[in-house]
């Protein structure tokens, strides 16, 4: 059967530690952040941070970063570009999956609830482990494959036109948002590629330079790797790119049939 | 099988290079369907009574007995493909397997006697 419960080392044990914020502070904003440290064997815990948003940024990031230098240097989560380009700060903020750095701490109504992205090995606090996500990704060959040789002294020529196709496909930062959003990829992430593999295998199934359609599309046809998707849509909700991965594993599979018929 | 690294795992036995012909049928199966079921919601509708003697004399005509048989075919079909992608997302291994065999028991044979239950009246008239 797909895992429907927590493992028991996973359940997580309420009442953590609560850090307050100064007493002087008027404007406090509560975060209930997950936390889990491996080496002390202990299951995962809910620690409340307290946040004087009145000398915090804007952002879920700020005030990460702010209890991180303020509260608890040992809080553990990925960040980098805080502007929504470099996809590390992806986790699920208030039920919902997004990047901390995009996310507005006002559009959160009461206590902010943040956990590692769902179904994922946590590795630590809010980072999960990306290895078997990264190996899905390298797994449908990421790169322009052709037949012909590439031509001398001059780049691979594509026209405006074609140039448009790959709008919508080639803004994925691989956050993990979607995949991690998706029922499917929880009970068969084994197998299934998930909505942003399979997007970037589309990315790469559009592109007019790319001449390894078929090969691509052979690798894709199978019952768990291209059709577990179900069109639950989950993906195309919470992509912070506004992407739609469901769209582009709908082009697929009408390639897949196309061929066929 | 290369299952000592992360892509080994990711590759593991391959593609199954199938796939598409099941999405294609369920999709086929579902416009059938469509069709067949409206067809037969509004002939019983349009039935004058829905006694004994007037239904089965209504299934014996050609024009009844055929759409209908075509209607548990397309609907049995229907029903074991969609029952195969539940059994793919919730079951494992052996599981998975017993129950894939056991659906095209259940739906072949609850099929084949819904079929012959159509033709015995259509042929063999009411009694």
């Amino acid at each position: 059967m797909a895992e429907f419960a927590l493992p028991k080392n996973s359940v997580i044990r309420k009442n953590g530690e609560r850090h307050k914020a100064a007493a002087d502070a008027r404007n406090v904003k509560a975060f209930k952040v997950y936390r889990y440290d491996p080496d002390s064997g202990e299951n995962p815990r809910y620690d409340t941070f307290e946040v004087d948003l009145d000398s915090c940024g804007p952002m879920v990031l700020d005030a990460l970063i702010k209890m991180k230098s303020e509260q608890d240097p040992s809080l553990t989560f990925r960040r980098s570009c805080r502007e929504g380009i470099c996809g590390s700060c992806s986790m699920n903020i208030d039920g919902r999956n997004g990047l901390a750095c995009t996310t507005a701490i006002e559009d959160i109504k009461g206590e902010v609830r943040i956990t590692p992205l769902p179904h994922m090995d946590v590795i630590k606090d809010l980072v999960p482990d990306f290895t078997h996500f990264y190996a899905q990704y390298a797994s449908i060959k990421p790169w322009l494959q052709t037949v012909t040789p590439a031509p001398s002294g001059k780049e691979r020529l594509q026209s405006p036109e074609d140039r448009s196709k790959l709008d919508g496909l080639y803004e994925c930062i691989l956050c993990a948002c979607c995949s991690t959003s998706c029922p499917s990829y929880w009970w068969n992430s084994d197998k299934f590629l998930g909505p942003a593999i399979l997007l970037q295998a589309y990315r790469w199934l559009a592109d007019s330079r790319d001449e390894m359609t078929g090969e691509r599309l052979d690798e894709l046809e199978d019952p768990f790797r291209l059709y577990r998707c179900h069109t639950i849509m989950n993906c195309a909700n919470v992509c912070p790119k506004g992407l739609s991965p469901a769209r582009a594993i709908a082009e697929i599979k009408k390639m897949e049939v196309e061929r066929q018929l | 099988m290369g299952t000592g690294t992360g892509i080994g795992r990711v590759r593991g036995l391959g593609s199954a290079k199938s796939g598409a012909h099941h999405w294609w049928m369920q999709r086929v199966t579902a416009a059938g369907n469509l069709l067949l079921v409206v067809w037969f919601v509004l002939s019983i509708v349009r039935l004058p009574s829905l006694d004994y003697r007037t239904v089965t004399l209504w299934l014996s005509s050609p024009f009844v007995a055929v759409p209908l048989v075509l209607l548990v075919i397309n609907t049995f079909y229907h029903f074991r493909l969609g029952l195969q992608v539940v059994l793919e997302d919730y079951q494992k291994e052996s599981s998975k397997v017993a129950g894939l065999i056991a659906i095209n028991f259940f739906t072949i044979g609850a099929g084949a006697l819904a079929i012959f239950s159509i033709l015995k009246i259509a042929f063999a008239g009411a009694r």
